[in-house]
């Protein structure tokens, strides 16, 4: 007798926040191909709606979920749980600012149209899947939809010769990494017989009795890691970073620092303290070594940058490591009653640093853009002269991302290093302090270019200063800028690089920036959020601390 | 209405933000108006609050008002509490009442000044802190507005700072009184480690009941003193006071006059029950260095030839006799002459204040001369002034000095002769001010061309918004004394003791304390020798100045303040300048060094790491491929499963 194939029952107002994103990417692409180009903004305004939507409808969810408690929905696929609407909130915020950002940085280039706005609503379905995951294919699945869109987004820029460098770079490095995390998923279905998280939690709950320690699983959970590692940027698998987050298009650095993380973040949630908390003790450790080397060699590499949006990458990096600080923190706790505050550091520092560094590249955006495309540090010298209230902006935004009190990163440095301390894991809340230090020097040299260095003409003797004294014309940040002996791959940087320093030398007078809506209601919004979560973070906090009931 | 002593802050708060808002747009005058009428609603409230307290029993006339908790760290809870009770009402009237007479003297002083504005801006905001600063209900709300009396002084100090002088006195002032900063703070800490913390009934309720140790108590007094000693310019801090005359003369009468240098007088009164069981030997001292200050200064006005200058040390002196009452327990008389001294001394610094001005900024007595027929008002008022500070009855500065001299000799005989012989010097070079400013012979003409009046050039008086404060100080000079008679047999018994029964609970140390001294049983004596000597000192000033009789004596040495100012320059510009400049250069290269020698080796290791940043996919694939193989490297063998 054939088995009959029974559908699963699909709770369709629980997906709604997905079915948005899909319908309005898909919406966007179909009906941006058939119609005649749109007035301008509206391709911007509808994706920003459509996120903005799906954000509305997860904050229901958020009720019902309150109301019900988590449960899984489409046959144990996905997770329907806090933590899940609190990252499709996070990321569906982030798509509305972004699309506001893009909206600007496409205009009026050969790139307006409903291209980017759609993957940008696509990157963040896949997004949204992963954090929702509960199984490990389909988690596979979101990571695959948002890696994709990212690799194009890095590359849309087709006339720029580093936006291609950077996409081709993160394509075949992202396949790579994406070849490991499927390797792992297939070695833990061989140790545990599922690729179902609920399933993998119940298998181990019944056999760990056994104390059995199986290889399959354990190779499972490093090759995961390492296609985990590689999307958070975790050193060493952050090699791709700087070069990506530099020739990527500005406002799309910005969605892979905020959406491109959180995403990646959420789904290391999922497979290490969701459903591999018997293994704890074998993760943590790596996790340790990781948040370890991100925490010191990132500062250090930002220092000898002189490109602005390089910094910000290895800023991104030490970032990931305060946030694996917390996270190891949570993998004291994993599967216990009282998950302690370690998985609520991680999403409060996810949702604080997603807004500031929006918000910043939005200003480095609108600068860069006025300079044509130049994105190095000189390029925000005399800011302070030309906008002062850009230049104040900014400002908060870097010494929040410094850490320093009554801004939301001091808030988010605090809550991770005191759940670290709480561990009894002194020695990486040493090391998250130190190099909170090291990294300030980064964001205050940043500052110092706009505030102290007025004339343009005296960029080179500025920057001599702010880089400790290290030759003004040295080689734009890492061997692989300007490297004279650089291959096929860096040349395009160098010749960039050559490009941007003549229109440097040659436009002497910078025309202040013309600053517009869209930009403006970005850099507002995130500077009103810093400082609201900075002065008055109680509220934040108690939301984030919802996200450890999961689903299981 | 004590429950509404809020307010008197509050006022010159407003006062203060109006005009940093619309200062300039006010400008001058209505700046000033707005500025007094702040000023004198505080006053009207402290009159009400005045009247609230008195309208009570005796036991009950305290009430704090908390506004909201300020430091709440654990053990430290510290309140933005103030404390309406009989000393800080009595302080506030005062301070509110002559801030704004002098605060109207000053619309028609600064009139034309180019930052009119801003000196009002200045005033309202050191009423603000001096008002905070009575007003605290524990030492921290008091060092609040003590710091800020420190600020306005300095600011107001320097307010014509393109004057290279100012500038320099306006730091001198604030450097000098960090010294007193420093005990005023060490001595909270003790408190606060001690009793647990820092509010003046848990400190004096400690040191009534007993519970404080006589070894913390001598700690926190002698502390608080030396707090004190800075902000009452008492020896040896005192010479920051003369160099701050830089300041626009009503600054002078307002804050090193009348209010804010008798802070240190008020901080030790009010914590009297932990002097009271501190060791022997810290009144003593306190009122030797009080002493000490009032006959060193006294002597220096001797040779003053500055109108201001002379009324400076003066003002020193007169602290000092504040300090003396104090150290003899004379608490009482300390805020009685506190109080006569503030009406006489602000009336003297703004008649200074008037003839200065109507001279053309001149402030050299020995180009004026005969002004009285020029300002007789000024000259009128002047005269009352001179006549309270030198002590003759039935003026107000007679009964609060003669009240210290017999507190003196029922301590200390030797003290009373040193006191005694001061009184005599003060009679003496107030005289002399007098006059050489008012009476003999007119001695600007001959200067005419000096004050830019090519010419003709002939003093003024002041116009009438500068005299009526002038007018209302004269009348508090002379009759001020009647709010604590002494008494004397043939006085009304409604008429005696005044401040000290609304005093009372407060302050425990009234005349009950020495009835049974000698001092006491003559003390109708005492007032004729201390009258005597007044008009001696008086008769003496007329024979050398007015009538040449006798040859005057003004040593150098005098004139320069004993070197002691000199000798603290050289010193702070030799030795202490090579310590400072060693401390500067450790500074530079050992901390600095520390701090970029770690960021040079961050440096240097960020350039060696970045050289693993080929910009290759190749190298990037290796160091992904390296990190998986030492990845699964742990898990499978470092957890020992193979």
């Amino acid at each position: 007798m054939p088995q009959e194939f029974v559908g699963p029952s699909i709770d369709w107002f629980a997906l709604s926040p997905l079915l948005v994103l899909l319908g309005g990417g898909l919406f966007l692409l179909v009906a941006g191909a058939l119609t005649p180009r749109w007035p301008r903004g509206w391709y911007a305004l509808a994706s920003a709606s459509t996120a903005g939507t799906a954000a509305v409808l997860s904050v229901f969810q958020w009720s019902i979920i309150d109301r019900d408690g988590p449960g899984t929905l489409v046959a144990g696929a996905l997770a329907f749980d806090h933590f899940a609407q609190f990252m499709t909130i996070l990321l569906c915020s982030a798509v509305v600012l972004v699309s506001l950002l893009c909206d600007d940085d496409v205009r009026g280039t050969d790139r307006e149209g409903p291209e980017v706005f759609a993957l940008l609503l696509m990157a963040a379905l896949g997004g949204v899947v992963m954090a929702s995951a509960n199984d490990l294919i389909v988690m596979f699945l979101g990571l695959e939809i948002l890696s994709l869109a990212l690799y194009v987004l890095v590359a849309s820029d087709r006339r720029r010769s580093e936006s291609q460098e950077g996409g081709m770079k993160y394509f075949v490095l992202g396949g790579f990494a994406s070849a490991f995390f499927l390797y792992g998923i297939a070695l833990l279905y061989g140790g545990t017989g599922s690729t179902n998280i609920s399933d993998i939690v119940a298998g181990f709950q019944a056999g760990v009795s056994t104390g059995r320690e199986d290889a399959l699983i354990l190779a499972g959970v490093a090759l995961l890691l390492v296609g985990l590692g590689f999307k958070i940027a975790a050193v060493p698998f952050h090699v791709w970073v700087p070069d990506v987050y530099q020739g990527a298009p500005t406002p799309i650095t910005a969605f892979m620092a905020s959406v491109g993380k959180a995403s990646a973040f959420a789904a290391l949630l999922r497979v290490l303290v969701v459903a591999l908390p018997f293994h704890r003790d074998d993760w943590r450790p790596v996790i340790w070594v990781l948040a370890l080397l991100s925490l010191t060699l990132a500062p250090m590499m930002a220092i000898v940058q002189t490109n602005v949006k390089r910094m910000l990458a290895y800023g991104s990096i030490s970032h990931a490591g305060f946030m694996l600080v917390a996270f190891e923190a949570a993998g004291h706790r994993a599967g216990e009653a009282d998950p302690g505050t370690g998985m609520q550091s991680v999403v409060v520092y996810l949702a604080v640093y997603s807004a500031l560094t929006i918000g910043t590249m939005a200003v480095i955006s609108l600068v860069s853009r006025a300079q044509g495309g130049d994105t190095r540090l000189t390029i925000l010298a005399g800011l302070a002269t030309r906008h002062p209230v850009l230049a104040l902006s900014l400002t908060l935004l870097l010494i929040a991302q410094a850490g320093v009190p009554l801004t939301s990163g001091f808030v988010a440095k605090f809550g991770a290093i005191q759940a670290a301390v709480t561990e009894g894991s002194y020695v990486i809340a040493i090391v998250a302090m130190a190099a909170a230090v090291i990294a300030a020097f980064v964001y205050l040299r940043i500052m110092v270019t706009v505030w102290m260095s007025t004339a343009p003409g005296a960029d080179r003797q500025m920057l001599a200063y702010v880089s400790l004294g290290a030759p003004a014309d040295d080689a734009d940040g890492d061997a692989a800028d300007g490297d004279a002996a650089a291959g096929a791959a860096a040349t395009s940087t160098s010749t960039a690089t050559a490009t941007s320093t003549e229109v440097d030398t040659t436009g002497a007078a910078i025309a202040p920036e013309a600053i517009t809506l869209s930009t403006a209601v970005v850099i507002a919004a995130t500077v009103t959020f810093t400082i609201v979560v900075g002065v008055a973070p109680g509220w934040f906090l108690d939301l984030a601390a919802n996200v450890t009931n999961y689903a299981r | 209405m004590a429950d509404l002593v809020w307010l008197i802050p509050a006022f010159p708060l407003l006062g203060f933000v109006l005009i940093l808002l619309f200062g300039r747009r006010l400008g001058d005058p209505k700046a000033g108006y707005l500025a007094s009428a702040m000023v004198l609603g505080s006053f009207v409230v402290a009159v009400g609050a005045y009247f609230d307290l008195v309208g009570r029993p005796e036991g009950e006339r305290a009430e704090i008002t908390t506004l909201f908790s300020w430091v709440p760290v654990s053990a430290l809870q510290v309140d933005m509490a103030f404390l309406a009770d009989p000393l800080s009402i009595g302080m506030c009237l005062f301070v509110t009442g002559i801030a704004f007479l002098i605060h109207l003297f000053a619309i028609g002083y600064m009139h034309g000044d180019p930052k009119f504005s801003k000196f009002f801006l200045y005033l309202n905001l050191f009423v603000l802190s001096m008002v905070v600063l009575v007003l605290g209900e524990n030492l921290l709300v008091t060092f609040l507005g003590w710091e800020g009396v420190g600020t306005c002084s300095y600011l107001l100090i320097s307010f014509w700072h393109d004057r290279e002088s100012a500038a320099t006195a306006g730091k001198k002032a604030f450097v000098t009184n960090r010294v007193g900063d420093w005990g005023f703070m060490l001595a909270m800490f003790l408190g606060f480690s001690a009793v647990g913390s820092v509010s003046y009934s848990a400190l004096n309720g400690a040191a009534v009941a007993g519970t404080l140790a006589e070894t913390t108590a001598t700690g926190i007094a002698v502390l608080l003193f030396v707090g004190a000693v800075g902000k009452s310019a008492q020896l040896p801090l005192y010479f920051w006071l003369p160099d701050a005359m830089e300041g626009p003369t009503p600054v002078s009468a307002l804050i090193h006059a009348a209010t804010m240098v008798t802070a240190g007088v008020f901080l030790l009164t009010r914590v009297n029950p932990v002097i009271a069981v501190s060791a022997d030997w810290v009144p003593t001292l306190i009122a030797w260095v009080g002493l000490a200050t009032a006959l060193f200064a006294a002597t220096v006005a001797l040779a003053q030839n500055d109108i201001k200058k002379v009324l400076a040390y003066s003002t020193v002196s007169q602290l000092g006799f504040m300090f003396l009452a104090i150290g003899s327990g004379a608490y009482v008389a300390a805020i009685f002459h506190m109080i006569t001294h503030a009406a006489f001394k602000a009336l003297l610094f703004l008649g200074s204040g008037s003839v200065i001005h109507g001279m053309h900024d001149e402030q050299d007595m020995r180009k004026m001369g005969r002004l009285r027929a020029f300002m007789p008002v000024t000259a009128g008022t002047f005269i009352i002034g001179w006549l309270a500070i030198a002590g003759v009855p039935p003026f107000s500065g007679f009964w609060s000095k003669d009240e210290i001299l017999l507190f003196t000799l029922a301590k200390s005989p030797v003290m009373y002769v040193i006191a005694l012989f001061t009184a005599i010097l003060t009679a003496f070079y107030m005289t002399r001010q007098v006059i050489m400013v008012f009476f003999g012979e007119a001695t600007w003409e001959s200067h005419a061309e000096e004050h830019g009046a090519h010419g003709e050039f002939k003093p003024h008086e002041s116009s009438p918004i500068m005299l009526f404060p002038l007018v209302v100080l004269a009348a508090l000079a002379a009759v001020l004394g009647i709010i604590q008679l002494p008494s004397l047999s043939w006085m009304p018994d409604v008429l005696r003791y005044r401040l000290e029964d609304w005093l009372h609970p407060l302050v425990e140390f009234g005349e009950a304390n020495i009835t049974d001294t000698t001092a006491y049983a003559n003390k109708g004596l005492l007032a004729i020798l201390a009258t005597a000597c007044a008009l001696a000192g008086i008769v003496l000033a007329v024979l050398v100045y007015q009538r040449k009789k006798i040859k005057a004596v003004e040593p150098q040495i005098l004139a320069d303040g004993w070197y002691y100012d000199r000798t603290i320059t050289s010193f702070m510009g030799g030795p202490g300048r090579a310590a400072f400049d060693a401390t500067a250069a450790f500074d530079a290269k050992v901390v600095d060094g520390a701090v970029n020698g770690t960021g040079t080796l961050v440096r240097a290791a960020g350039g060696q790491v970045r050289k693993g940043q080929t910009g290759f996919i190749r190298g990037y694939a290796a160091i992904v491929g390296l990190g998986v193989v030492l990845m699964l490297a742990w898990f499978v063998l470092g957890r020992g499963v193979l």
